[in-house]
């Protein structure tokens, strides 16, 4: 931990925030009594597609939007190419389709699987308060070798996926407006098919460890960063959980439906945005209500909370039990994302399953053929971390003239601003952290597995900073490990 | 012998080349056995200190990136542009065609969802973007480039083995330069 020396009274800085996939500094506000009084998180990094993408052809969007994220550059190419698709007045093929569910998917796993095991496993095995040295995915191979080595061949597996389809992992060519430029081969589809009994008892184990880890700190994790919002999820026609394609449901704090089968393409109807001072992030809140009420999330906790049901047995099990916790409400506990993005993750692998089953599998009549017919696109898709819009407007001859992307993490800043708050608040007394108590602040954001290079679209990596400022702004202490 | 020390920075880029370094997959144990990670967005260390091999990912696109490339480079032996953007500033040097402000305007006054409130990004613990995006060795000598969007986890992991046993790395004859 630094002192800063130029410090003005009673502000904490965590810079860089670690174990997320981003750039964020903390500050954390002080009252007189030492009291954390209120809590900004500074999301720091800016790219700009919106502005440069302009005058490039359409059809260049899926190749160049993936490139606002590594982790999740799957679905941008999804949105991308379904925003493409209306411009074009077409629909992929049906196993053009699938390939791109299948794809879809195996993002989910991979990126579920970094979150989980690579990023905060080591906080569950190791301890909050472990040396920091030691609390990372090395760390964890050093101690369980054999947990390590698992739920990194679970993220490989995902990535695999691609892999096998497109010949490459990150960024690929594949997914193109009218369907796949590729097809999946008999050979791929049996290596893959092989590989989903190990993903599924990885899974198990992930369960195991969270659930061990939940039963004997119940209170603490239940309390963790737990305060009311609105949910955002995409769900299917009859209200299941869905992450490649359907309809968007708004529940309140209460659980109630407010908005159902929501065509994507309304989304300026009910969602909008605000910029903020203090980051490179925005603020974005569910519009009937008002930027003071507003405040929804999204990612695999949103997504459980809205759907009715899952579309795969094991999955299905498990979220019942999920829904009994939370007592006909929604589950609030931030902790609570760690055990739905594991539910979610049985669930794609069960689905992968089904795909891979599926006869048409391999067919090559993958790619509908169209042209440039309409002015606007809109495109949707649930990203890891939550629903993700592509909104394009065309020239007549095709060439972009506006370009608006809504990232998942963005929709999240919000109550990412409030856990990191609710969680100082418990945590953090006067000006003396201890490295514990600011590794359970990173924490609160870890939970949400933000991707920070998505929401600033353009954003870089993230270490954090935890400021401490006084009521009159001073900064009092700054707060960074190393 | 003992570990080399290894750091991984991640500048103005989109982390792909850091889930490329990832997806060398169960070799991560191997190198776990060769390096000590100083510094990552995948540990938890905040400060830097020393590295023997130092991968750079993204392009310098602010006044902080700046000052962080400096200090890098003057505390480390090997640093690496890690991906197209470290090499040629690529898809982050795309706003170079624009002014900043017209990129800024764009997200912040302009987007269709903004709702006419807020206020610019201005808030003193933030970056200040620089008016180009520039590459690696536009701020600093750079001691390896290995492109691609990403690199593949194949060029990385020989990149880096070859260097954690003191061998020079020779990728062009490992047929493992590829842009894109």
């Amino acid at each position: 931990m630094d002192n800063n020396s130029n410090s003005k009274p009673n502000t904490i800085l965590i810079n860089p925030v670690t174990r997320i996939e981003g750039h964020a500094k903390i500050t954390l506000i002080l009252d007189d009594s030492g009291q954390v009084s209120d809590a900004q998180f500074h999301v720091n990094e800016f790219r700009g597609f919106e502005k440069f993408c302009e005058g490039r052809y359409f059809t260049e969007m899926p190749v160049i939007t993936p490139r606002i994220c590594g982790i999740c550059p799957v679905s941008h190419s999804v949105a991308s190419a379904k925003a493409c698709e209306m411009i074009m007045g077409i629909k992929p093929p049906y196993t053009g389709e699938k390939l791109r569910r299948l794809i879809h998917l195996g993002q989910m796993i991979s990126s579920h699987a970094l979150s989980f095991f690579h990023l905060s496993s080591p906080d569950f095995l190791l301890g909050w308060d472990s040396d920091p040295a030691q609390r990372n995915i090395l760390g964890l191979a050093a101690k369980f070798p054999d947990i390590a080595r698992r739920g990194i061949r679970l993220r490989k597996f995902g990535q695999e996926i691609s892999e096998r389809i497109t010949g490459k992992k990150i960024h690929i060519m594949g997914i193109v407006p009218g369907g796949m430029g590729f097809p999946l081969t008999e050979e791929n589809r049996r290596a893959l098919l092989a590989w989903v009994t190990e993903a599924l008892e990885t899974t198990w184990l992930g369960m195991y460890l969270l659930k061990k880890y939940q039963d004997a700190n119940s209170k603490e994790m239940s309390a963790f960063a737990c305060f009311e919002t609105m949910y955002l999820g995409t769900v299917g026609s009859q209200g299941e959980h869905e992450l490649y394609d359907g309809k968007l449901r708004f529940i309140d704090a209460e659980g109630k439906i407010v908005a159902d089968q929501i065509d994507p393409k309304r989304y300026l109807d009910y969602i909008a945005e605000r910029p903020v001072s203090w980051s490179y992030l925005k603020y974005p809140y569910y519009k009937p209500y008002g930027y003071e009420r507003g405040f929804y999330r999204v990612g695999p906790l949103a997504r459980l909370n809205v759907a009715s049901h899952m579309k795969t047995p094991l999955a299905q099990k498990e979220f019942q039990i999920f829904k009994a916790m939370g007592n006909g409400r929604p589950l609030h506990g931030t902790f609570f994302y760690h055990y739905a993005r594991l539910i979610e993750m049985m669930g794609s692998i069960e689905e992968v399953k089904l795909i891979l089953e599926d006869p048409l599998i391999t067919s090559n009549k993958i790619q509908t053929h169209g042209q440039h017919n309409e002015n606007e696109g809109i495109g949707c898709s649930e990203a890891p971390r939550g629903t993700l819009f592509h909104h394009y407007v065309t020239d007549e001859t095709g060439k972009l003239t506006k370009v608006n992307l809504l990232i998942a993490t963005g929709q999240n800043n919000p109550a990412m601003n409030r856990s990191v708050l609710e969680v100082a608040k418990k945590y953090v007394r006067g000006k003396d952290v201890q490295e514990g108590a600011l590794n359970r602040v990173e924490a609160a954001i870890r939970c949400y597995d933000p991707c920070l290079s998505c929401s600033t679209h353009a954003i870089g990596a993230m270490p954090l900073i935890v400021e401490i400022r006084d009521s009159r702004g001073g900064l009092v202490h700054v707060v960074k490990r190393g | 012998m003992s570990k080399k020390k290894l750091a991984t920075v991640w500048l103005g880029g989109c982390s792909g080349c850091h889930m490329s370094l990832l997806d060398i997959d169960e070799r991560i144990l191997k190198l776990a056995e060769l390096v000590e990670i100083v510094k990552s967005p995948i540990v938890d260390f905040k400060n830097f200190i020393y590295a023997d091999i130092t991968l750079v990912e993204g392009s310098v696109t602010s006044d902080e990136h700046w000052h962080e490339i400096q200090e890098i480079r003057a505390k480390t032996k090997i640093l690496i542009a890690l991906g197209d953007c470290a090499v040629t500033a690529n898809v982050t040097g795309m706003r170079n065609y624009f002014s900043k402000e017209d990129v800024l305007k764009q997200a912040y006054t302009d987007a269709p969802s903004n709702d006419g409130k807020g206020q610019m990004p201005g808030h003193p613990a933030l970056l200040k973007l620089h008016d180009k995006a520039v590459p690696l060795q536009e701020a600093v000598t750079v001691d390896y480039c290995i492109p691609g969007c990403p690199p593949s986890a194949d060029a990385i992991f020989y990149l880096l083995s070859e260097l954690l046993n003191d061998r020079i790395p020779h990728l062009d004859q490992e047929r493992k330069l590829k842009y894109g």
